[in-house]
């Protein structure tokens, strides 16, 4: 079922490549063979027990059995809603490209599925090494979607990415490399009853942390993503800044915390300080951002600063408020650049400064536009504001310093949502181009539907989303308290 | 579906449906309609529930909707609570939104957008009424922070006006300021209790189950108390626009007049007291706690009514007169007489509304002037505008036996009756701005309605056009009248011990309210002498020697801009807060991540970066899938290979 799901996008990209020549028939396979998988995947909700923390759909098939690797698959109350994010916001991708890309329209939707596959793999694998391999795969497609179908800086924007998430790589190969030469597997589940020694973990932590917070992305290993987003097509944005995001977060959360538990709890305040200076110094770097895509961007990484204080902050509501907020800023986050994409397919221009009374002109993408910008301020009856309340209770009963400092992060980011959304929207018309644009297409309002709908539902009724995680963050809590100080470790360490 | 719940959903589903289909589908005429009938429906309701509760005497509603958020412990439901408390707001907010969506039908005539003015109202409404019927804090919030959206877009609804888009975006992020303050209290008050229900947590602090004290960042160990009634304050003295917090208040009146009326007089600007009074059994645990809510509200009282003095436009002296009342409630609040504070809520929405509405009508008659200057003996072309603005002015000047007579005088007795240091604080600084607000009320209407008609060409023109509001805009300034001069006599058995039951707690020994029915006869009596002072001078400046006014304010120059710049407190907040913050936004974006991180971290990586371009110009050219597909499959290779 899972591998099924993992590899469906997989084969339509390789129909694409072998039996399709025409761009429009390539489209609507995409578009169909994603729609098919986000289906099937919702069929995993139907088996899925959230009574369990155990790993569920479970597969397991021989490797390299001499060192312990294996295909190992499997799904828990956090990785699958992960899943269904990427599922769910795929189809809307190949959609929103439906008309803006036009130019190599068979291979970008080929990267598009493979993208799709390799990060669903990176959910479902339980085993480090098909962790590993997935989580680099997955670059190829990202690097290319940027660095062919993106903007005039894109080939810099795509090395950027492509180094940065690089070198964090790199380390945390070493690290995946050590731990499973110490414990002869490769096995996720198997590992994490490893009794490592405190240094080893601490070792193991700083290699892991070093990829996990370039993709975050922390504080101070940010800076690629602005460019990356400018440079990025629209719907590699929004793929970018739905789930390719929420993969570090997912790596502290999977691996970090239940491994390493006693290095994760030594290394809270370097997360929680690192997580701060993220939520206040981009907010303020956001407010005064004049492209409209920089600011989005550098929003999300004041957004994932508290996704980590969340985490760290090693409690029910935190953890759960993370995860929860995870999938609203894949909500909110990818809407955000889809309208950016919007009126940037029309002007042809991300600067703000260009824009100026758009509301008079598109007032139903007026609409629209205010309701993401409210759902990322969080305000209540949004789903931001159940994830940021959780987040923050989490946070201010683990360390009230810190919530409160976070708590800026309300301010600052009404701040510059606002006055970014005054400067586009409102106003009088600020020139003919402006005048000049039409309102939403019905497919681009499809595009955003879905969305809405998230957004509403996840404000006003969590509990479905909330139900998901219950069981495994409680394992997970079980787990992230532990002292098993042990005397696994390898001898420089 | 239970009624009550009909009560706070009936608005929304006006509101949806004028927004969604009016536009396009319904039209001017049907998305008025249909949000009025909403809201007809939902006031008579309302109205049912009050006589049930408030006049009989119906135990307290409580209902469970559904569960909202639940993680953990932390289990939140979205419910209603109907106490006594909440039947006075519910029919105040209905009341008062009623009749604005009726005069709106008139003011806004000329504006084409009335689905998505009618909508906005409406949403306001509902958010307003999950605000008071929460039975939890973070309900509260919820319609705290929704109704705060809906100022925000009402207050921008005429957006393509600059004024218009930057007071909006003030008073949102005002008011985000105090909402820090607000969550961390919620914070704190779940970590201490466990739980958010008012009930359990009332409870709880009235039985002592609590740790006494906690450790709070900057500020070392607190009671526990008192630091959550002074961060839930925080959130007040924002919503409510206290000293301090209050800078939003004067420029959210760039928002159209029925929007003024209703949401910063009558009823959002008062959730501040609401909540308040709805956690007395908090306050009233907290000494400190109270004396700050004591002098922050006299403080604004007596500070607003001096801005108010010397302003100009129409508005903007209303406005800094509902932030002037606020205070009173506030300082009622503080020394514990929080049924004083709720009587004077209810009566100043009436006649705060009705002076907002009648200003409306002012405007409205004068096309869109709101200087006073440019008006003057206007009393002659709309007699009736004038008849009840002179109501509403008389209500809240405490003319004897109108409305805020019986509720302003209320509280300057229990702040007198209180006996203590800051109580007395508060009523001396209480009468002084008792005698400014009947200068400045006066003083609007002897500058709006007597005198000479305007000179200048433009003003002459529109005052030789003056004419009276129609008749949807005069039925609610009828009703509203009606309720100025007889809401006093009627809810003055709100301030007898024990009318709001278990809703509000008083603790023994705070007894200043039940004192105040039994002050001296000159303590009774001398608000009536602050009102005979302040309009004696009114009349002096403005209708005896009205060159007197330019002549003070050239001989005062400094304290006149003083005044009439409202403190400066504008100019220090953009000095201290808003361009510093872009300034640091500026410097940590262009030296922090371009010239630091980038510089340092990147550079080096950045020259290898321009070679390897070089090289990789040719995925331009190549087949894309191969180099995909092959550093998978290479990668795949290598490591089985190699392993």
């Amino acid at each position: 079922m899972l591998s099924l799901v993992t590899f469906l996008p997989l084969v339509g990209a390789l129909v694409i490549l072998l039996a399709i020549r025409s761009d429009g028939a390539a489209r609507t396979t995409a578009l169909g063979v994603s729609l098919l998988t986000f289906v099937i995947s919702l069929g995993l909700l139907n088996g899925f027990d959230t009574s369990t923390a155990r790993f569920q759909f479970l597969e397991e098939v021989e490797w390299l059995p001499e060192y312990g690797i294996a295909y190992r698959m499997g799904v828990d109350g956090i990785s699958l809603p992960f899943v269904l994010l990427t599922t769910f916001l795929t189809p809307i991708c190949l959609l929103a490209s439906w008309e803006s890309v036009q130019k190599r329209v068979r291979e970008y939707l080929m990267a598009f599925l493979a993208l799709e596959s390799f990060v669903v793999g990176v959910f479902c694998a339980l085993d480090f090494i098909l962790f590993y391999v997935l989580w680099e795969a997955m670059l190829i497609p990202m690097f290319l979607i940027i660095g062919v179908w993106g903007g005039p800086n894109r080939v810099y924007a795509a090395l950027k990415f492509f180094l940065y998430t690089l070198a964090g790589s790199v380390l945390m190969l070493v690290a995946i490399l050590s731990l499973g030469y110490a414990g002869h597997t490769f096995s996720v589940p198997a590992l994490m009853a490893l009794p490592l020694s405190f240094s080893f973990q601490v070792w193991l932590f700083l290699g892991l942390f070093a990829s996990f917070a370039v993709k975050v992305p922390m504080w101070p290993v940010h800076t690629w993503l602005p460019d990356a987003h400018v440079e990025a097509p629209t719907a590699g944005s929004v793929i970018l800044a739905g789930i390719l995001l929420k993969m570090g977060a997912y790596g502290f959360l999977r691996f970090s915390l239940p491994i390493l538990p006693d290095a994760s709890r030594f290394f809270i305040p370097l997360i929680f300080g690192l997580s701060l200076v993220a939520v206040v110094y981009t907010a303020l770097v956001a407010l005064m951002q004049k492209d409209l895509k920089k600011l989005v961007a550098y929003s999300s990484v004041s957004h994932m600063g508290f996704v980590t204080i969340g985490i760290f902050a090693l409690n029910q509501q935190g953890l759960e408020g993370s995860l929860l907020q995870m999938i609203n800023h894949g909500i909110v986050a990818g809407a955000l650049f889809l309208a950016v994409g919007v009126i940037y397919d029309r002007m042809h221009t991300r600067e703000i400064a260009r824009f100026g009374g758009v509301a008079h002109v598109m007032p139903v993408y007026a609409v629209i536009f205010m309701i993401f910008t409210m759902a990322s301020v969080g305000l209540p009856g949004t789903n931001s504001f159940v994830g940021e309340i959780l987040i923050l209770l989490g946070a201010f009963l683990a360390n009230k310093a810190v919530a409160m400092v976070a708590a800026t992060g309300l301010v600052f980011g009404a701040a510059y949502m606002l006055w970014m959304f005054k400067r586009v929207v409102f106003g009088p018309i600020g020139n003919d181009e402006v005048r000049a644009m039409k309102d939403l297409s019905a497919r681009e309002v499809a595009l955003f539907l879905p969305l809405l709908v998230l957004v509403f539902w996840i404000g006003f009724y969590p509990g479905p989303f909330l139900n998901l995680f219950h069981a495994s963050v409680e394992h997970l809590l079980t787990q992230a308290a532990v002292v098993k100080t042990g005397a696994v470790t390898l001898a420089p360490f | 579906m239970s009624k009550n719940l009909l009560i706070i959903l009936l608005p929304l589903v006006g509101s949806m449906i004028a927004g969604l289909l009016g536009r396009r589908y319904l039209g001017n005429a049907m998305s008025r309609l249909v949000t009025i009938v909403c809201m007809v429906g939902a006031l008579a309701l309302s109205i049912q529930a009050f006589l049930a509760i408030a006049v009989g005497d119906a135990p307290t509603v409580r209902e469970e909707v559904f569960s909202w958020i639940v993680s953990g412990q932390f289990k939140v439901s979205f419910a209603i609570l109907l106490d006594r408390l909440t039947v006075i707001m519910l029919v105040v907010v209905n009341g008062v939104s009623t009749l604005v969506h009726i005069y709106a039908v008139g003011y806004m005539e000329e504006d084409p957008d009335h689905s998505r003015f009618f909508s906005y109202l409406s949403f306001f409404t509902f958010s307003m009424l999950m605000l008071v019927t929460g039975d939890n804090f973070l309900q509260l919030f919820f319609g705290w922070e929704g109704v705060g959206l809906a100022s925000y877009l009402l207050i921008g609804f005429w957006f393509t006006k600059e004024s218009a888009c930057n007071a909006a975006i003030k008073a949102f992020l005002v008011n985000r300021v105090g909402d820090f303050g607000f969550a961390l209290g919620i914070f704190t008050i779940y970590m201490v209790f466990g739980t958010l229900d008012y009930a359990e947590v009332f409870r709880m602090a009235g039985s002592g189950q609590f740790q006494p004290t906690v450790d709070f960042p900057l500020w070392g160990t607190v009671p526990t108390i008192t630091l959550i009634c002074l961060l839930l304050f925080i959130g007040a003295m924002g919503k409510s626009a206290q000293l301090g917090l209050h800078t939003w208040l004067p420029d959210a009146m760039e928002g159209p007049t029925p929007v003024s009326a209703l949401i910063h007089a009558a009823t959002m600007v008062t959730a501040g007291v609401f909540m308040v009074c709805r956690a007395s059994p908090l306050f009233e645990l907290s000494q400190t706690a109270l004396n700050v809510v004591t002098v922050v509200g006299a403080s604004t009282a007596l500070f607003a009514a001096t801005v108010g003095l010397v302003q100009n436009d129409i508005k903007r002296v209303i406005a800094y007169s509902t932030c002037s009342q606020l205070g009173y409630m506030f300082f009622a609040a503080g020394v514990s007489a929080y049924p004083a504070a709720m009587f004077h809520l209810f009566t100043h929405a009436f006649f705060k509304a009705l002076l907002f509405l009648g200003a409306g009508a002012v405007i409205h008659a004068m096309h869109h002037e709101q200087d006073m200057r440019h008006m003057g003996g206007l009393f002659k072309k709309i007699p009736i505008t004038y008849t009840v603005m002179m109501i509403g002015t008389l209500a809240l000047t405490g003319f004897p036996y109108l409305a805020g007579f019986y509720s302003k005088d209320a509280i300057l007795e229990s702040a007198y009756a209180a006996h203590t240091t800051v109580g007395t604080l508060a009523w001396i600084m209480g009468m002084l701005a008792a005698i400014l607000t009947t200068f400045y009320s006066f003083r609007l209407v002897f500058m709006t309605f007597h005198g000479a008609p305007p000179k200048d060409h433009h003003a002459k023109h529109a005052y030789d056009h003056a004419h009276e509001a129609p008749w949807s805009m005069r039925f609610p300034l009828l009703v509203l009248a009606i309720g100025s001069l007889i809401c006093g006599v009627l809810g003055q058995s709100m301030v007898h011990e024990g009318w709001f039951k278990e809703a509000i707690f008083i603790a023994k020994g705070h007894d200043a309210l039940a004192h105040a029915h039994h002050v001296a006869a000159w303590v009774k009596w001398s608000p009536f002498g602050m009102f005979l002072i302040g309009l004696a001078l009114a009349w002096l400046l403005y209708i005896k020697t009205p060159t007197l006014p330019a002549i003070m304010a050239g001989h005062w120059r400094n304290i006149h801009q003083f005044l009439l710049n409202a403190w400066y407190f504008d100019r220090l907040y953009d000095r201290i807060f808003v361009r510093p913050a872009r300034q640091i936004g500026q410097g940590l974006w262009q030296t922090g991540d371009v010239t630091i991180i980038d510089g340092f971290g990147v550079n080096g990586v950045a020259a290898m970066v321009g070679r390897l371009a070089q090289g990789l110009k040719r995925i331009q050219t190549g087949y894309v899938y191969h180099y995909a597909f092959a550093m998978v499959i290479g990668l795949l290779v290598l490591i089985t290979v190699y392993a």
